[in-house]
């Protein structure tokens, strides 16, 4: 039986750097490839409503009539079924993830 | 006297003076998800133990019935947040096997590297939590440091820390390229430089032995009579992993089951310990042989006839029924999870150990209980 | 590594034959998998699987009763008693016998046996006659939209 086996790890890591970070005064760095907070395009979308069609979990609501594309960010899974689907390309997943919602209010375009 | 659930057995009021009844959960520092134990102590020692699940009950077998099979994979991977990746596929082999869905290769080889990358961190995470349970803080940050390495790696190539959400019908949703690739087999140099050395400290440390040595000991006939699954049925010498199956890549590549004979906790601990190395030579192993080619296939038709697709979670061993009648609708969605099926050997384990020792044979079965409720 | 034999193989057996082929079954080395029931519109359908080493071997009871019974398998297989508790809780079916009888508190479900039991679900409360009443003593459960907690 061995004693101490810690102690190796552990004088290591006296001497290096914290692997944590003073999180909300150095913000995390995104990793690449993240499916993080969905943006919209208003410019490019046509209102076809296929994005609602395909969300999961009912986050989006687009209204084809009065051309407006509302989001619940509380519902949102970022799944990334309606970026697949967007035929005009209008929206994108970044690899941030946004900032806290405060309100329960869905999200107007 | 905490009052109890009516057993249908004697009456717990006749209980000579000497015995207590402590409860222990469903809310308890050991416990990352509720679970309730009835302790039946006498003196130190445990006499009986009572189980009361279904705190989080979540009735997503019955949700078959509203959401499309396509859609289903979404809940079947929500399951279990700790497994991550492994509900997907098996739930997606289930239902091309039943519509003879020709999956790419490429697809497979992908669907195994994650899998592998999810019983990593999955394992990390144990051995973190049971760092926990002896008492041994320091070693459990480190073991959480190393599974966040695990995490990145995930995150990058599936694009979700937890729930990947890159499997789906007939293929996976996202490629992994040849520069990712690299990138991942040099991390994975690390993790497993890294892992070594905590894995070091669990083996050998005295202090960790003191705590698991001897403790909760399930012989080998017990073990596979109590329908237990997964490293707590290979730590009591069982040679049986579900891999062996051969499912998605696991025909093409080389491995043996590990296996343990001593049947305690420091055997259940030193499998998960040594499956972490196999999971790793596992990626590299398929990352080396990776085809080129599609991904996923184009799906179309509905499923029917029945089909139970058996995976080896990081867990154990999971069955998943499925029932399917033609219609876009599944008839019946069954999950046996491997918490299920350990949890039998649990209740065996426990009568005649201290109570100081419960924590860390709770711990030994790896309890999802989230996933055992579905 | 070459796979194992994986061959699935289901049969039909009537009730009363159940503990004598759990039994053989337990024999011959199998371990017991899951016992799984599904609600069909006519009747209550249950699995029992056992699988030895890649080998899957299920048997299957059809339950058409209005309070179906079965007697417990968990005198042969100890671990039985948690599934079969789980379908008793779930699906209201009697089981005779368990090792260990939680009475229904396993699950603590809003609605009492969500996945239903053998009879199909009643249209309208009111059309139920006292005939039926009086045949099933057990609650006639709430038709499957009213599981809890699902969306």
């Amino acid at each position: 039986m061995a004693y101490f086996q810690m102690s190796r790890l552990a004088l290591k890591w006296v001497f290096a750097k914290p692997v944590t970070s003073r999180y909300p005064f150095e913000p995390r760095q995104a990793i690449a490839g993240s499916r993080g907070r969905l943006v919209f395009t208003r410019d490019t979308c046509v209102y076809c409503t296929v994005c609602a069609k395909k969300c999961p979990t009912g986050a989006l609501v687009v209204n084809r009539a009065q051309k407006r594309w509302t989001i619940d960010r509380l519902l949102c899974i970022t799944c990334g079924y309606c970026v697949e689907a967007c035929p005009k390309e209008s929206l994108e997943l970044t690899t941030d993830h946004g900032s806290p919602t405060v309100t329960k209010d869905r999200e107007f375009c | 006297m905490p009052a109890l659930r009516d057993w249908g057995m004697p009456a717990l009021v006749t209980l000579p003076m000497s015995r207590t009844i402590i409860p222990f959960g469903p809310q308890h520092p050991v416990l990352p998800e509720p679970v309730h134990l009835d302790l039946v102590v006498e003196d130190e020692k445990v006499i009986e133990a009572r189980p009361s699940i279904g705190f989080v009950h979540r009735g997503l077998e019955k949700l078959v019935e509203k959401k499309d099979y396509v859609e289903f994979v979404y809940i079947a991977e929500r399951i279990c947040g700790i497994c991550s990746f492994i509900p997907g596929p098996t739930y997606c082999q289930a239902i091309e096997a039943l519509m003879n869905i020709p999956v790419p290769p490429r697809a497979h080889y992908l669907r195994t590297v994650w899998g592998e990358l999810s019983r990593i961190h999955s394992h990390l995470l144990w051995l973190g939590l049971m760092a926990d349970a002896v008492g041994f803080e320091s070693l459990f940050m480190h073991s959480w440091r190393v599974r966040e390495k695990v995490l990145n790696i995930i995150e990058a190539t599936t694009g979700g820390r937890v729930i990947f959400g890159s499997c789906k019908i007939g293929g996976v949703r996202r490629d992994i390229g040849a520069d990712a690739i690299r990138q991942m087999l040099a991390d994975l140099k690390k993790i497993e430089q890294d892992t070594r050395d905590i894995t070091r400290v669990f083996l050998d440390d005295s202090s960790v032995k003191d705590r698991l040595c001897g403790v909760g000991v399930l012989s080998r006939q017990d073990a596979y009579e109590l329908g237990c699954v997964g490293p707590m049925l290979r730590a009591s010498g069982v040679a049986q992993d579900m891999r062996q199956l051969g499912y998605a890549a696991f025909k093409d590549l080389d491995f043996e089951p590990i296996t343990r004979t001593e049947g305690d906790s420091y055997a259940r601990c030193a499998a998960r310990c040594q499956e972490i190395f196999q999971s790793i030579d596992l990626i590299r192993q398929a990352l080396g042989k990776i085809p080129d080619g599609e991904i996923a296939v184009k799906v179309t038709g509905n499923p029917n006839g029945e089909f139970m697709a058996r995976t080896e979670q990081p867990r154990g061993e999971v069955a998943y029924c499925i029932k399917a009648n033609g219609t876009k609708n599944l008839q019946r969605f069954r999950v046996r999870t491997p918490t299920f099926a350990n949890l039998p050997a649990m209740l065996k384990l426990l009568p005649g150990c201290d109570l100081a020792d419960v924590p860390v044979l709770v711990l030994t079965i790896d309890p999802c209980i989230s996933c055992t409720e579905r | 590594m070459t796979p194992i034999s994986q061959e699935q193989t289901l049969e039909l057996i009537p009730v009363d034959k159940l503990l004598e082929r759990v039994q053989a079954m337990h024999q011959q080395g199998y371990r017991l998998v899951q016992i799984s029931a599904t609600r069909l519109p006519d009747k209550l359908e249950l699995t029992y699987s056992f699988a030895l080493e890649g080998r899957v071997a299920q048997l299957r009871l059809h339950l058409v009763d209005d309070v179906p019974c079965v007697p417990s398998i968990s005198s042969i297989y100890w671990c039985a008693f948690l599934y079969e508790n789980e379908i008793h809780d779930l699906f209201n079916l009697a089981v005779e016998g368990m090792a260990v009888d939680f009475k229904g508190t396993l699950y603590k479900t809003a609605v009492k046996y969500p996945f239903g039991s053998t009879k199909p679900p009643v249209a309208k409360a009111g059309t139920a006659t006292a005939t039926s009443a009086a045949s099933t003593p057990a609650p006639v459960p709430p038709p499957p939209s009213a599981t809890a907690n699902t969306r």
